[in-house]
């Protein structure tokens, strides 16, 4: 990537005997927001501490801005950071809370006054600035803990899964807010979260991350259609992909009674001959409609939705889920006559786990 | 399924239990309860009683031996005396010199050793320094090692001070002793403060000390109450440090509250002597029923993680 906002180069570190990240590589483009995804313990906040400083790396490099910062103190990096629990100062006021790290860093007091009032324009928290935190919604603590990275007026915003203390309901107005806060300052932001919604929906670039390893950094869509390996497919999208073991032999997918025919599927190489699993989204399935492949199944469960329908029942012994519309008429019993197109597939190694 | 009209006449004949259940006063358990909590607490406050009507006495009317009964002629003389006449050897100001000399040796190690203690235990919860748990380690060790194994070899290093004797000797000796425990109890409570605090304040460009005064100390004014508690009483009550490390010009208050009421000369006063004892008991009282809500606040907001 040509001039980096933020580079990531060989880094590791290590708690004891214990590698939490390991030889991690990863450039972030000028204005890019990047959402480090995984399962808890996976290394994506320890990471997000290292850009930020606050953890000592135990080998390799950072980089912000083409400036190394390895070494440098979390102030000095030109990062602002938005924590989980908010982390306002309590005693202070929601003014002394955005002017503490400016106040810190003997700017001039006017230049600090101008500051706040655009922050606080920006999030809209203009008659909050004289109240202390606790008087505050979680919304607006957490727009006051947003502004205090503002303030700082830095290029690279870190984001400590922000939004998972607040309710679902305002976790997605400040989602939405939160994408239009990046359309208007353009800045760099790392974004650290175990939702792929917010994932999904925030991100330009995913990074799915696995006992300190990054297993694939693409964009949601890529991510999202053709998966690297299995862990991948396994963790992105809700309900989670059905999977089949199986064999490929002579382009078709046989498990079982089963058997799928392949000449749609996009094999990355040529179609080998191996043991596999066989995976296809539970969104991706049809209902009594054409498809290419297509198999009879018999209602186990039913969990309406509202929007829509997750139907529960077997292929083959295997569970399978699929979704339906929320207005559709099934019920426990019911056999109905479902298919999908194996082009949207995926298709890995059973072994090694990787896309096929 | 629920039918949401006709619930409202089914208000009207509802029979059998219903709302919140009534609780009666005079069961047996109640009774065995306040009965029990009731002896205790006049258990406790029978000697206090006595003490109280005693020293309010003149000696006349103790030597009847009535020693429950509220006294005839209230006076206070007994309270001067003790302040400002009573004897211990040569002396005879009362009570009021150990008072000062008490103040003067708490107030200095008090604010010493919060002041040490506070930093110590800031710097062992948020800075994980090289070494930090070997040093935590030993000094929790310290609070183990009997006071009386340390006796003579603090007369030494104070004699080669050339602090033995002196007040500032004490309160010397009661900061270091004052160290493990609070300590102990600074960094309990630092630790219970989000992480994530610290790390903003961190990001915000603050350092060791800007982190300290402006982010934690403002947040731990419960703790420091207990803090101030813990000391000025444990410095107050203290008798084998005062009695061993001082002389009798600088005894605290305890030494010779003892040396008042032991005295063999003369008389035994009873009423001076229950006078004396009160007003020595008065300042942790006081500290006690004044801080009372903040102490219990900090005890339990530093118990929320070790």
């Amino acid at each position: 990537m040509k001039n980096p906002s933020v580079s990531i180069k060989h880094l590791d570190l290590e708690f004891g005997s214990f590698k939490v990240l390991k030889d991690l590589n990863l450039d972030i483009g000028q204005g890019e927001f990047l959402v480090l995804l995984g399962a808890s313990g996976c290394g994506k906040s320890t990471l997000l501490n290292c850009i930020a400083g606050l953890l000592d790396v135990s080998d390799g490099q950072i980089f912000i801005n083409d400036k190394n910062v390895t070494w440098e103190q979390p102030s000095e990096r030109g990062i602002g950071m938005v924590f989980q629990s908010y982390a306002l100062y309590p005693q202070m006021t929601v003014r002394g809370n955005l002017t503490f790290g400016l106040k810190n860093a003997k700017m001039p007091k006017k230049e600090i006054e101008e500051r706040v009032t655009r922050a606080a324009e920006i999030l809209q928290i203009e008659p909050l600035l004289n109240r202390k935190p606790a008087a505050l919604s979680g919304g607006q603590r957490q727009r006051v803990a947003i502004g205090r990275a503002l303030v700082r007026d830095v290029d690279v915003f870190l984001f400590d899964e922000p939004l998972s203390n607040l309710d679902a309901k305002l976790r997605a107005d400040l989602r939405v807010e939160l994408k239009l806060l990046h359309e208007r300052l353009k800045n760099t932001m790392i974004y650290v979260t175990h939702d792929q919604i917010e994932a999904m929906t925030l991100a330009d670039r995913i990074a799915i991350m696995k006992d300190g390893l990054i297993q694939q950094l693409d964009s949601p869509q890529e991510i999202y259609n053709r998966p690297v390996n299995k862990y991948v497919a396994d963790f992105i999208g809700s309900p989670s992909m059905n999977f089949f073991e199986g064999e490929i032999a002579n382009g078709q997918f046989v498990s079982g009674d089963l058997s799928i025919d392949l000449t749609r599927y996009d094999f990355a190489e040529e179609s080998p001959n191996a043991t596999a699993w066989f995976g296809i989204r539970p969104e991706h399935i049809l209902v009594n409609d054409e498809a290419p492949f297509s198999a009879k199944v018999r209602v186990d469960i039913v969990e309406p939705m509202g929007s829509d329908t997750l139907v529960w029942t077997k292929i083959n012994g295997t569970p399978f889920r699929f979704r339906m519309d929320g207005q559709a008429a099934v019920s426990v019993g019911d056999d109905l006559s479902i298919g999908f197109d194996p082009a949207r597939a995926s298709l890995f190694d059973n072994t090694t786990e990787l896309r096929l | 399924m629920a039918d949401a009209s006709a619930t409202n006449s089914d208000v009207t004949t509802m029979s059998g239990p219903r709302g919140r259940k009534p609780t009666r006063m005079l069961t047996p358990r109640n009774i065995m309860l306040y009965g029990t909590l009731f002896v205790i607490a006049v258990y406790y406050l029978l000697p206090l009683y006595v003490m109280v009507v005693t020293s309010l006495k003149g000696m006349p009317e103790i030597r009847l031996g009535n020693v429950f009964s509220p006294p005839v002629e209230i006076t206070f003389e007994p309270w001067v005396k003790a302040w400002s006449e009573a004897c211990t050897g040569l002396n005879c100001d009362g009570l009021s010199r150990g008072f000062w000399n008490s103040v003067r040796i708490m107030v200095p190690s008090v604010a010493i050793s919060i002041l040490i203690a506070s930093v110590n235990g800031y710097a062992l919860a948020n800075w994980r320094f090289k070494g930090a748990n070997i040093f935590f380690t030993i000094l929790i060790f310290g609070a183990f090692i009997p006071y009386q194994v340390m006796i003579y070899p603090i007369v030494i290093i104070l004699r080669e001070m050339g602090l033995y004797t002196k007040l500032s000797g004490l309160v010397i000796v009661h900061t270091v002793f004052g160290m493990p425990i609070l300590t102990l109890l600074f960094r309990n409570y630092f630790s219970s403060i989000p992480e994530e605090l610290f790390k903003a304040a961190r990001v915000d460009g603050a350092g060791f000390w800007g982190i300290y005064f402006q982010i934690m100390l403002p947040m731990s004014l419960p703790i420091f109450v207990v803090a101030i508690i813990l000391q000025v009483t444990g410095i107050w009550n203290d008798f084998l440090f005062g009695v061993i490390y001082t002389k009798p010009e600088n005894y605290p208050m305890t030494v010779q509250l003892n040396n008042i009421v032991n005295s063999v000369q003369g008389v035994k006063e009873y009423n001076v002597n229950m006078a004396a004892t009160l007003l020595t008991g008065l300042v942790p009282l006081i500290v006690y029923f004044v801080s009372g809500k903040l102490f219990v606040r900090g005890i339990a907001a530093g118990a929320v993680k070790g």
